[in-house]
């Protein structure tokens, strides 16, 4: 589906083929995809939305496209519309699509905290991102989860990297009064790893961990819920068995070198650093836990979302758009050298090129190639937020009944993010949740409370 | 006599501190020389200390010095939001603490004169003053940060309210025990209770006053590289975290030097206007 091809056309297929029809190949469609979507943003961007809303409308008429095009062939084009127009509000549907208009408010402070989870929002800026989307962001490193929780709230920043369960919890009032907050976009998939210290190198059972002290750092992160379910799963109680505290990322390495924590799951580049300075060894990625799982967001409170709607629209476009940038492989280099500098990431540029491009020292003497083992995928799937709602249910920092389906969809934006990608010619998924598979076990959805439930371990 | 106590005192500092600066070298020299050598292309990713199997050592005064000199010879630039120099650095957290320490010093002085001339306000103040004077000044942060909604007038009011304490107490002090002897003179000359205070109480308390401002400025410089070590954004507070962040010992060294000359420095200031305010019995 050539995305802003007038439905109105018979000689055009709004089916299923190639996806189009026009191409040879996936491939060669989607860059024509691409050069129409850069084409199409030259044109007005008001007719471009109403063709985005005039094709859904007709295609959901219209399932079957022969149908579609002998009815436009019988009516004319123009009748078509016009009876279109009179049983479905077109141009209010487009309006509220575009909401085009004027930047409410051009000059932003996004906070983040220097990590390569946050390499999207970072790296926006030195690569233009931002401005090429209207915009004049200031990218304030900040010192802790905390600072960027209370920062936000207080205004003092439009919009921060967050930990994907934060704006989560902020919305629930764990750990914070309720305030609500949205994802915009998942700023990275995978990108963690569990790093041990040296001399637990021949320790790799999880089984034998018991007394272990660990670092996460933060209580409502995915770090926290992957350890818990790592340790679980080996049948070790996370919070009877061993020690899990919440340590800022650096501390953490050198917790580790002076032997007060016997290892963290944590985020690049400190584990990667802790192989750099040689006190520890990376025991295995977040990826072969679960391949794909969301890390961190980017994230505005609801109050940002509706009140500067054009602002919002174009600061998660830049995002989603530098998103893209980073997932190929190509540019993964120069991402690297650009977020290394002192302005952003201030670290070692040898450190981050590893993680980003996957070619690693392991810290035991061998050098490991997963390209995968970052990846920059906007989506925020409804169901990652229900998969989190589940563990913190399961670890006691929510209680009673959940509304975990309404929630998820009230923090994760998934439809937003996906009517984004469309525009910046991506191809979004059409459905907002999915099932996936975090060691091996099935994750429905749809069935949240039974997913608890069958945890041997657990605290709700 | 005098004069050689003060020489040989200045060369047994400088004594000490070579030997110490060659212990630290000597200390530091020993560690990262393991002799298994590994897989090249392995070596190219990792530190040269855990290249050969070692931990990255401890750094040596001569890296830690190279630093100093980077960090000194360009200390003003300003290269985006997250990267100044140290010298800019510095500025910010000085004025801070002198924003802080010139509001607490605004309040501290009156209060401190009405709590010293009357015992009816001291016995009253007093329960408030004991109970707000050992609580830790950071521990005011969060509270700051949630009820002013601003990060850097939140540092600024950690600052006022852990130098008014010291000040408070001084002030009232000083004002309480001004000899009876001068108000009975006051008093006979018939002389008004603004005149009397600003000639003969505030003469004779100021050494005190001065002495409670010398210590706030002290707890305020301390308290500044905390409070930026929490909030972040700018300070030296704020650089001590960033290249903690960096894992950057050489750069903690140098922030932890000049904090120590620049605190030595303010304390100096407020110990000279001491002794310009003393008067000899």
């Amino acid at each position: 589906m050539a995305l802003f091809d007038n439905p109105f056309t018979a000689a055009n297929r709004l089916g299923r083929g190639c996806v189009c029809g026009r191409h040879g190949s996936a491939r060669e469609h989607e860059a024509a995809l691409r050069t129409e979507a850069f084409e199409a943003g030259q044109a007005s961007e008001e007719s471009r939305y109403g063709r985005v809303v005039e094709q859904a409308v007709m295609r959901a008429l219209f399932p079957e496209d022969g149908r579609r095009r002998a009815f436009l062939k019988a009516v004319g084009a123009s009748t078509a519309a016009a009876a279109l127009a009179t049983v479905f509000p077109l141009g209010a549907a487009s309006e509220a699509l575009a909401q085009t208009g004027p930047i409410e408010k051009k000059d932003l402070k996004v906070g983040f905290i220097p990590i390569t989870c946050a390499t999207p929002i970072i790296m926006a800026h030195p690569l233009g991102f931002y401005s090429r989307h209207g915009l004049n962001v200031e990218v304030v490193r900040t010192a802790g989860w905390a600072v960027i929780r209370d920062k936000t709230i207080n205004k003092e920043y439009d919009a921060a990297h967050m930990l994907a369960p934060m704006p989560i919890a902020m919305t629930m009032g764990a750990g914070s009064n309720p305030i609500p907050y949205a994802v915009g976009a998942i700023e990275n998939i995978n990108g963690q790893a569990i790093t041990l210290a040296t001399k637990h190198k021949d320790k790799r059972d999880p089984r034998d961990w018991k007394g272990f002290r660990f670092a996460v750092p933060f209580d409502y992160s995915m770090h926290n819920y992957l350890l818990r379910y790592y340790l679980a799963e080996a049948g070790i109680d996370p919070d009877r068995d061993v020690q899990i505290r919440s340590v800022p990322p650096p501390e953490m390495v050198a917790n580790l070198r002076a032997d007060n924590i016997d290892g963290f799951l944590g985020p690049d580049p400190f584990n990667q650093r802790a192989v750099f300075d040689g006190v520890g060894f990376i025991h295995i990625l977040s990826k072969e836990l679960w391949d794909g799982h969301p890390c961190c967001a980017f994230a505005a409170s609801r109050d940002f979302v509706t009140t500067l709607p054009n602002t919002y629209r174009a600061l998660l476009k830049s995002i989603i758009d530098a998103t893209a940038h980073a997932q190929k492989a190509e540019n993964r280099k120069a991402i690297a050298e650009a977020i290394a500098a002192p302005n952003y990431l201030n670290q070692p540029v040898t450190v981050l090129e590893q993680i980003l491009t996957g070619t690693y020292a392991d810290g035991l003497g061998q050098v490991k190639r997963d390209p995968n083992r970052i990846q920059f995928d906007p989506f925020p799937w409804d169901s990652f937020a229900v998969w989190i709602l589940t563990q913190m249910k399961r670890w006691g920092q929510i209680k009673g009944d959940v509304d975990y389906a309404g929630i998820a969809r009230q923090v994760f934006l998934a439809t937003d993010a996906g009517a984004m990608m469309k525009e910046l010619g991506l191809t979004p998924p059409t459905a907002t949740t999915k099932t996936f598979a975090v060691m091996g076990k099935a994750f429905d959805p749809a069935k949240p409370e039974d997913y608890v439930a069958s945890f041997a371990i657990k605290r709700a | 006599m005098p004069r050689s106590v003060g020489l040989r005192a200045f060369v047994l500092s400088v004594l000490i501190f070579a030997v110490f600066l060659l212990a630290w070298h000597v200390a530091v020299r020993g560690g990262g020389a393991g002799a298994a050598t590994v897989d090249p292309e392995y070596a190219k990713l990792v530190g040269a200390a855990a290249a050969t199997g070692g931990q990255t050592p401890m750094p040596g005064p001569i890296d830690v010095g190279r630093t100093i000199w980077k960090h000194l010879s360009d200390p003003f630039y300003v290269r985006g939001t997250n990267d100044m120099g140290i010298g800019i650095q510095l500025a910010y957290s000085l004025a801070r603490v002198l924003t802080g320490f010139g509001l607490a010093v605004v309040v501290a002085v009156p209060l401190g004169f009405l709590i010293g001339m009357s015992q009816l306000v001291y016995r009253a103040l007093d329960p408030f003053i004991q109970v707000m004077k050992p609580i830790s000044p950071l521990a005011w942060m969060p509270l700051a940060l949630y009820t002013i909604k601003d990060s850097s007038l939140s540092s600024i009011f950690v600052i006022f309210i852990c130098s008014l304490w010291p000040m408070l107490i001084n002030t009232a002090f000083g004002v309480a025990s001004v000899r009876k002897d001068w108000l009975n003179v006051a008093r006979t000359l018939e002389v008004g209770p603004f005149r009397k205070a600003f000639t003969v109480i505030l003469p004779a308390a100021a050494p005190t006053i001065l002495t409670g401002m010398r210590i706030s400025v002290g707890i305020a410089w301390l308290v500044i590289v905390a409070a930026e070590m929490l909030v972040g954004g700018t300070g030296i507070g704020y650089f001590v975290w960033n290249q903690w962040n960096n894992l950057s010992l050489t750069d903690i060294i140098t922030a932890i030097l000049l904090i120590g000359l620049v605190g030595m420095a303010l304390d100096q200031v407020l110990a000279r206007l001491t002794r310009f305010v003393t008067y000899p019995e």
